[in-house]
């Protein structure tokens, strides 16, 4: 296996990141619907989100619970365990995202309710009148 | 029923009420072992919570949102939900009352002498009920204010 | 207007393509954020709090501050949807 190929093994899952973070992006700068937008926002976020998560990963690492008596006796040796720092964040984060969904949900339920569309450009021309 | 009579009378058959009424209360005590089981097993507030939040879901779309709210009024889910902040920030409140940092849980040693590592982990479990008490009523109230556009009468 | 979005897309998948080139293999041990702070929350956790679940612990208690004002943003969410559907002025 040459050197690219080892490439591609290493990062192809920040790669296939990057795509999805493309996909969620071209949503939210292209579309005129404002939930295409807030549907392209998650899977932005679904991107930053897997791609910290594996940011945690090790080789042959074990998941980070541990056996209590085990650990009080023994000690464990920080390379067997996958990084913990990661998950909390991104535990964050989903929730987060989730709050940001609902309240644009909510703010999008508002604008059609006064403009009766959801279309970026029609609500435009109504706010011009 | 053809579906177009279901919507009208605004129930989903009797085969999903009644799945709905058995699996209602596994889900709920689903939701407080995920809860409870947060420093031994994957899980802890959020994830309760949103399990706990998700049985109330699952009430006002199988039957209608009157039905849900007879069960779970909206007053005793606002209360419950303003009682889960409350519980985290009044306990991180009370550990700087009682002389240790804010949020810092050995601190209630003085209540109770358990030892303060003891406390640092009880601390932890407190916290996390709050957590997921506050993320049931939220995630219940998100569905039922943008389900029915905030009249709380007909929901989805 | 769409090619612009679409070059707008590439340029920024581009660029983050070639920032992944820096970044530490796959499951590597010794990459950074596998070094910095983690080995201490891994070795100590459980010896100072007694939660076998390291997630737990450090969202818990090493991290209380961040948890507790997620709390606050997501009641704020809940608030902020209330107040934002319900039509207060009708019922007058």
């Amino acid at each position: 296996m040459g050197g690219f190929g080892a490439e591609i093994v290493a990062k192809y899952n920040y790669w296939i990141y990057v795509l999805l973070m493309m996909i969620g992006f071209y949503a939210m700068i292209a579309k005129r619907n404002l939930v295409k937008k807030l549907l392209g926002m998650n899977i932005f976020q679904t991107a930053i989100i897997l791609m910290f998560v594996s940011a945690g990963v090790k080789h042959g690492a074990a998941i980070p619970i541990l056996d209590k008596h085990e650990v009080l006796e023994h000690g464990v040796h920080a390379a067997s365990v996958v990084n913990p720092l990661p998950h909390v964040l991104m535990l964050t984060a989903i929730v987060v995202s989730v709050s940001v969904t609902g309240v644009a949900l909510a703010i999008m339920q508002r604008i059609y309710r006064r403009y009766g569309t959801l279309e970026e450009d029609e609500i435009l021309e109504k706010i011009g009148e | 029923m053809t579906g177009e009579q279901m919507s009208k009378a605004g129930t989903s058959g009797i085969i999903v009420e009644m799945a709905v009424r058995i699996a209602t209360p596994f889900i709920q005590l689903f939701g407080m072992y995920v809860i409870a089981h947060g420093h031994y097993s994957p899980g802890g507030g959020f994830q309760g919570g949103v399990i706990l939040g998700s049985a109330f879901i699952l009430l006002g779309i199988a039957f209608n949102q009157e039905m849900a709210l007879r069960y779970f009024s909206e007053r005793v889910n606002s209360i419950l939900g303003s009682s889960g902040a409350l519980i985290y920030v009044g306990t991180a409140v009370v550990c700087a009352l009682l002389g240790g940092l804010f949020l810092d849980y050995s601190a209630l040693d003085r209540v109770l002498p358990l030892g303060p590592v003891e406390w640092r982990s009880m601390g932890i479990f407190v916290v996390e009920l709050g957590v997921g008490l506050a993320v049931m009523s939220i995630m219940t109230s998100l569905f039922w204010d943008l389900g029915s556009g905030g009249d709380l009468e007909k929901g989805l | 207007m769409r090619s612009l979005a679409f070059i707008a897309v590439f340029v920024t998948g581009a660029l983050l393509l070639y920032g992944t080139r820096d970044f530490p293999a796959w499951g590597d041990p010794a990459a950074p954020a596998a070094q910095h702070v983690s080995p201490t929350y891994i070795e100590k956790s459980v010896e100072q709090t007694h939660v076998p679940n390291i997630v737990t612990a450090v969202l818990g208690d090493y991290r209380g501050y961040d948890t507790m004002f997620e709390t606050v943003v997501i009641y704020c969410a809940g608030i902020v949807v209330i107040g934002a559907l319900r039509n207060w002025r009708d019922e007058e």
